[in-house]
């Protein structure tokens, strides 16, 4: 089983609460231990780049909890979490503040035990997961209830260094209840406020336009959470559509959105969030996300597909290959432009 | 006057509310689609954000994602996930559109699980951003189809805060005051909020529809505005707009059946 302590009950707090949420905590919220962690961390500006497969292997244990960068079907880290069903990992606990497509191909390839849910089972406009909606159904994963922006906030509390935050959504509701946040009167005003426990991920993993060799990372259009993610997680892959060189981080400074000394492992992934939408390089490839749901129907339809698209390929190359290669993409490239003629 | 589909009507009448230099959170399909109607007919300056960080986008098409490159393509910002919500935190949202599977009579809604939590009879998306959004903006809306599956009080999960309990209640828990529940747009009418029970009431009924087909299709008992009145239907200037500058894809029609509409 996974080393998930319940922090609620390790018996060193002593706070006071009006009310607690009844689930579980996945990760120590304390943010001294986390500060351990930190002190620990490379400062070496050295070439960090690698391949997806030996990230994988060096970076994600069974057990990890792993948050991904992005948004639903948007800028998410499609390669990395192939190599992880590819590389069978288990027992992981996941981050499920936005998560669609990420989430279908880490319950499809039976790696996950637990999840904060904020978003889990749904893919937007294109329906339902039935592969994760009986995973979720079953008791097979472990949820505790979150929101986007309770994620989004937890992701921040633990960048800035804190063990907590107080927000005010979440309040009256079971959301709250089936949650592991509490309830805090301010100590200025009297005002309720819920306050939700800093996430310092194990291991996060961000698909970015841009990277030099070191991890200094540019991304394009929005940022969703990946700011405070990339300054949360305790360890940080990093795939980029484009290597660029140090000298071109350094023109545009302003544009940099991570900063080396958080990053642990660079890869060069031309096309590495596909399916999903790249902004400003390629639109999500609606046809094969529709694919996947229809797949998700039967057990076997799924393992076939699972076998055509994550483990008979050896690489993202090969997945890309596999869906229309270059002709594909190019065709994705020209819908994110409006110049699609197919 | 040209007919309509069911989908159409609850779009204009959605779009009426939004009212000029506001501020509005939209997602995808119909929510986006009455904000686009709204800018090009009686509200241009009315600002549209995205939950992901897309704002002020000059919309091509609508989008899919509510984190796609539409939502913030010749934008005014590509900002992120916590700046839109820390916006509507701070009390600068106006108007948020929210999905649910199941509302009570306080304007409740279900979106995480049906039965037991622990061992649900169907596990549905969770709140996403809904919880979020229905907490901290000024006005909440929502297009909805209008059944008795959907209006129930026998919701087995409050995922997202209406009036809780009824008005006040909201204040109690903590909530920001004077935010909450606005309309919900049906198919069969316009519903409204009681301002001292914080109950749901029906403000306007749609053109053909009668009182005694809505009360079948409510779960719970529903109070009415005293001057309760026929919902105005399309104009053709808001259809043509509709039909040719906002979804000219014909987008929205593969969207009615998500939302349970034949159209």
């Amino acid at each position: 089983m996974a080393p998930t302590v319940d922090f609620h009950q390790s018996g060193d707090r002593d706070v006071q609460y009006v009310k607690a949420g009844k689930r579980r905590l996945f990760v120590n919220p304390d943010a001294d231990a986390a500060r351990k962690v930190f002190r620990r961390k490379s400062r070496r500006m050295v070439d960090k780049t690698t391949t997806v497969k030996e990230a994988v292997s060096r970076l994600i244990h069974d057990g990890d909890y792993v948050a991904s960068g992005g948004f639903g079907s948007n800028r998410v880290p499609v390669a990395v979490m192939h190599e992880i069903v590819r590389q069978q990992k288990r027992n992981l606990c996941f981050s499920g503040q936005t998560s669609t497509h990420i989430l279908q191909i880490l319950v499809a390839g039976k790696c996950i035990r637990a999840c904060d849910a904020a978003y889990v089972v749904g893919q937007e406009v294109r329906g339902i997961s039935q592969v994760c909606r009986r995973a979720f159904e079953s008791g097979e994963i472990e949820t505790t209830e979150w929101t986007s922006a309770a994620l989004a906030w937890r992701y921040k509390a633990a960048a800035m260094g804190l063990s907590f935050l107080p927000i005010r959504s979440m309040l009256g509701t079971d959301t709250l209840k089936q949650s592991a946040a509490m309830e805090l009167d301010c100590p200025f005003t009297g005002k309720k406020y819920a306050v939700v426990p800093a996430l310092y991920p194990d291991v996060a993993v961000i698909h970015v336009h841009r990277s030099d060799i070191y991890g200094n990372c540019q991304i394009e259009g929005i940022g969703v959470s990946d700011y405070d993610l990339a300054r949360a997680a305790k360890k940080l892959i990093i795939t980029a559509e484009t290597l660029i060189g140090n000298e071109e981080i350094r023109l545009r400074p302003e544009h940099t959105a991570i900063p080396y000394y958080l990053v642990d492992a660079v890869i060069e992934v031309p096309f590495g969030a596909y399916p999903s939408n790249m902004a400003y390089c390629y639109f999500a490839d609606e046809e094969h996300l529709q694919d996947w749901l229809e797949a998700e129907k039967g057990e076997e339809t799924l393992l076939k597909f699972l076998d055509k698209n994550i483990y008979r390929c050896k690489n993202h190359w090969n997945y890309l290959l596999v869906n229309g290669g270059l002709e594909r993409l190019n065709q994705l490239r020209q819908k994110e432009h409006f110049a699609d003629r197919s | 006057m040209s007919s309509y589909s069911s989908m159409e009507l609850m779009i204009c009448l959605a779009s009426r509310y939004l009212e000029d230099d506001s501020i509005v959170v939209v997602g995808t399909g119909a929510s986006c689609a009455a904000a686009m109607l709204a800018q090009k007919t009686r509200a241009p300056k009315l600002l549209i954000m995205f939950e992901a960080g897309g704002i002020g986008p000059q919309l091509p098409s609508m989008p899919l994602s509510a984190g796609d490159s539409r939502t913030h393509y010749r934008g005014l910002m590509a900002a992120t996930l916590p700046e839109i919500m820390e916006t509507c935190q701070r009390g600068m949202v106006d108007y948020a559109f929210l999905g649910g599977d199941q509302i009570d009579m306080y304007g409740n809604m279900n979106s995480t699980t049906i039965g037991d939590y622990l061992e649900p009879r169907a596990r549905l998306t969770g709140s996403g951003a809904a919880n979020d959004l229905a907490s901290l903006c000024w006005h909440t809306m929502m297009i909805t189809i209008h059944n008795k599956e959907r209006f129930t009080n026998e919701i087995s999960f409050i995922t997202t805060p209406g009036y809780l309990d009824g008005r006040g209640s909201r204040e109690a828990a903590g909530l920001p005051a004077e935010s909450g529940p606005f309309k919900i747009i049906t198919d069969l009418a316009v519903l409204g909020f009681d301002l001292l029970s914080g109950r749901i009431q029906v403000e306007s009924v749609h053109p053909g529809i009668t009182r005694e087909e809505i009360r079948a299709q409510t779960g719970f008992e529903l109070l009415w505005q005293p001057d309760c009145f026929t919902s105005a239907a399309p104009s053709d200037e808001e259809l043509d707009i509709l039909r040719n500058e906002v979804d000219p894809g014909r987008y929205l029609v593969g969207q009615a059946p998500l939302l349970g509409l034949e159209n």
